[in-house]
């Protein structure tokens, strides 16, 4: 009798049953943690904002805050009238995605639907590449080179300073130019090629092919590329910091400085604010704002891209 | 569909389609031309500043003495601690996701929708979680090393998790099969087996993480990294300044010099980062796998 025999033997349930693994289960305890750590990222960033948040609005009143016309907490007389910061963002952003969009889809279609493999061998990665760009060389380039650009071929109204909300716009578009084009190229690409080719077979050119089977096709994909887009404008920080001019400025003139709510929250945290003066609070009260309109884009990316996929086996 | 009805030689039809094909072209051009105009750009500035003293002399105020060394090694201390942390945490909590939890279960569900949502949290919200509990705060760390390599670990964890667990998905369950018929263990199975068949991947993903870590300012700026640093790094708990940083103050001064100063320390960041992103790419296109 072999000792496995009399291993079976001795206990029914023999070989089979689980010999206890103590490491292995701290393994996976410790690996169980791990994964748990993210969420606890989330509930630091969430706490870390709401206290200080609650804290700010004892202070000043909400309506005040997301209606006051006014944004100058570091000042005497304080004043937290929150929109010329919301406003700035809004005019960078809408100038980012002017250039970004048209520009990334238009690269993305002409990638998917028209270049040679070759050609797409190479741009793809090279675009994936330059997404590695950090922010501050942006922004340096938007301060020394765009800049004097903008100020010298601005066709209406005053000339624009060397800090505007063009210039840092205009740069964070081209920044975000690859992210667009990238996404987009995925969506396009995971369009069945039956699709194209049935339409093909109708007579139909590439020109309506690509508009009106593929980019239909992948609309889901390209909308949830447009809101990370914008997402990703609404929270860069360095671009802004360095050539927007950080002034808070109730305007919807491209032309003019302006500072971004992300740009606010890095001046404050370059300042060394005593903690817990209302003037640190803002730095909160601002993130919470930008933390809940990232937030909503993305969860509307993700919406959007699980609602109205059109999905093909 | 009228339109399509229409013969291809149809001349409004041709002059649409050609006007679609040029605006596309334009689209890839003004994509790829003003990209490659940044980095001719930065390079032609940069070049006359650029050279050893970069990474010898320290910063200084007189632009023809300065250098970032200081800068540089910050870069290397934090990006390392960054790799340190973030490295083994994101690839446990992607192999736990992907081999070992009920994908059904509520918690499983709720780990991976707020894993999505935290990549797409702006870097300076991490800036201002390091200022609230880390820098100042119930941790008060101050503003250190240590700080830095905690709020970037954070930040690029998400990105490390997500990639690892795609080259963790790509191993094909033929191999956990086999390895399971013949006795292993599910941890032997993954240790084993599946990791180092997902380490290409799981590589690719790090660099890119890494490489996004060591072009970050903004959240660095938060916790209150200092812009004038002119010593070396010493330990954990140094007082520390990164090239992103650097190029920020030498941004924002008035003089040529330190401007031409910036280009160059920014050069330098291109060519660690981009080579970074090669390498990376590389190893996905290489070692990528058909099963």
């Amino acid at each position: 009798m072999s000792t496995i025999d009399v291993a079976v033997a001795q206990d029914p349930r023999g070989i089979l049953r689980h010999r206890h693994r103590y490491g292995e289960r701290l393994v996976i305890a410790s690996l169980a943690a791990s994964a748990t750590l993210s969420v606890a990222v989330t509930v630091g960033i969430v706490v870390s904002l709401v206290e200080p948040t609650v804290a700010f609005f004892r202070q000043v009143r909400v309506g005040e805050f997301l209606f006051g016309t006014t944004w100058s907490p570091l000042f005497t007389p304080p004043r937290f009238g929150v929109l010329p910061v919301v406003t700035g963002t809004l005019v960078v952003t809408v100038v980012a995605i002017v250039v970004a969009v048209p520009v990334g889809l238009g690269a993305a279609i002409h990638l998917s639907e028209y270049a040679h493999e070759r050609i797409r061998r190479v741009v793809k990665p090279g675009l994936e590449l330059l997404e590695g760009i950090p922010t501050v060389v942006y922004g340096y380039f938007a301060v020394t080179f765009v800049s004097p650009y903008v100020q010298r071929w601005w066709p209406i109204g005053d000339t624009p300073g060397v800090f505007s909300a063009f210039a840092a716009g205009s740069v964070m578009g081209v920044m975000i130019i690859p992210t667009m084009a990238s996404l987009s190229e995925d969506a396009l690409r995971a369009v069945p090629r039956d699709l194209r080719q049935g339409a093909y077979a109708l007579g139909a050119s590439r020109y309506e092919v690509a508009t009106r089977v593929t980019v239909p096709a992948a609309l889901s994909g390209i909308v949830a590329a447009f809101v990370l887009s914008v997402s990703r404008a609404v929270g860069e920080t360095m671009i802004v910091f360095i050539a927007a001019g950080n002034t808070p400025n109730l305007t919807f003139n491209p032309g003019e400085a302006v500072q971004t709510m992300t740009a606010f929250i890095a001046q404050a945290g370059t300042g060394d604010l005593p903690q817990g003066s209302t003037g640190y609070k803002t730095i909160f009260a601002v993130g919470s704002l930008l933390f809940v309109l990232t937030f909503t884009m993305n969860v509307l990316s993700r919406r959007v891209v699980r609602r109205y996929r059109e999905i093909y086996d | 569909m009228a339109a399509v009805g229409l013969s291809a030689t149809h001349p409004r039809k041709r002059v649409l389609n050609t006007g679609f094909l040029v605006v596309l072209w334009c689209c890839l051009a003004v994509g790829v031309v003003s990209l490659v105009v940044l980095l001719v750009y930065v390079a032609v500035q940069g070049a006359p500043a650029f050279g050893p003293r970069l990474w010898r002399r320290f910063p200084s105020f007189d632009p023809e003495l300065s250098g970032a060394r200081s800068a540089v090694f910050g870069t290397i201390w934090t990006t390392t601690l960054t790799g340190v942390l973030a490295v083994p945490l994101g690839v446990g909590a992607a192999v736990y996701l992907e081999e070992f939890a009920d994908k059904r279960h509520w918690w499983s569900r709720l780990i991976e929708l707020n894993i999505q949502n935290l990549a797409g949290v702006p870097s300076i919200v991490y800036g201002i979680l390091g200022l609230a509990f880390i820098a100042r705060g119930p941790i008060g760390l101050g503003p250190v090393i240590l700080t830095g390599g905690i709020i970037l670990a954070l930040l690029v964890l998400p990105m490390v998790i997500i990639a690892s667990r795609e080259a963790i998905r790509a191993v094909p369950p033929s191999i956990r099969d086999g390895a399971m018929a013949l006795g292993a263990t599910r941890w032997q199975t993954t240790w084993r087996q599946v990791l180092p068949a997902a380490v290409p991947g799981i590589a690719t993903g790090v660099i890119l993480a890494l490489s996004r870590a060591i072009g970050e300012a903004a959240p660095l700026i938060m916790i209150g990294a200092f812009t004038y640093v002119p010593f070396m790094p010493t330990g954990l708990d140094s007082k520390f300044t990164v090239l992103p940083i650097q190029i920020f103050d030498w941004v924002a001064r008035p003089q040529a010099g330190f401007s031409q100063l910036a280009a160059a320390a920014s050069v330098l960041l291109l060519v660690i980062l981009l080579s970074m992103n090669a390498i990376a790419i590389a190893l996905r296109n290489r070692y990528q796998r058909h099963w």
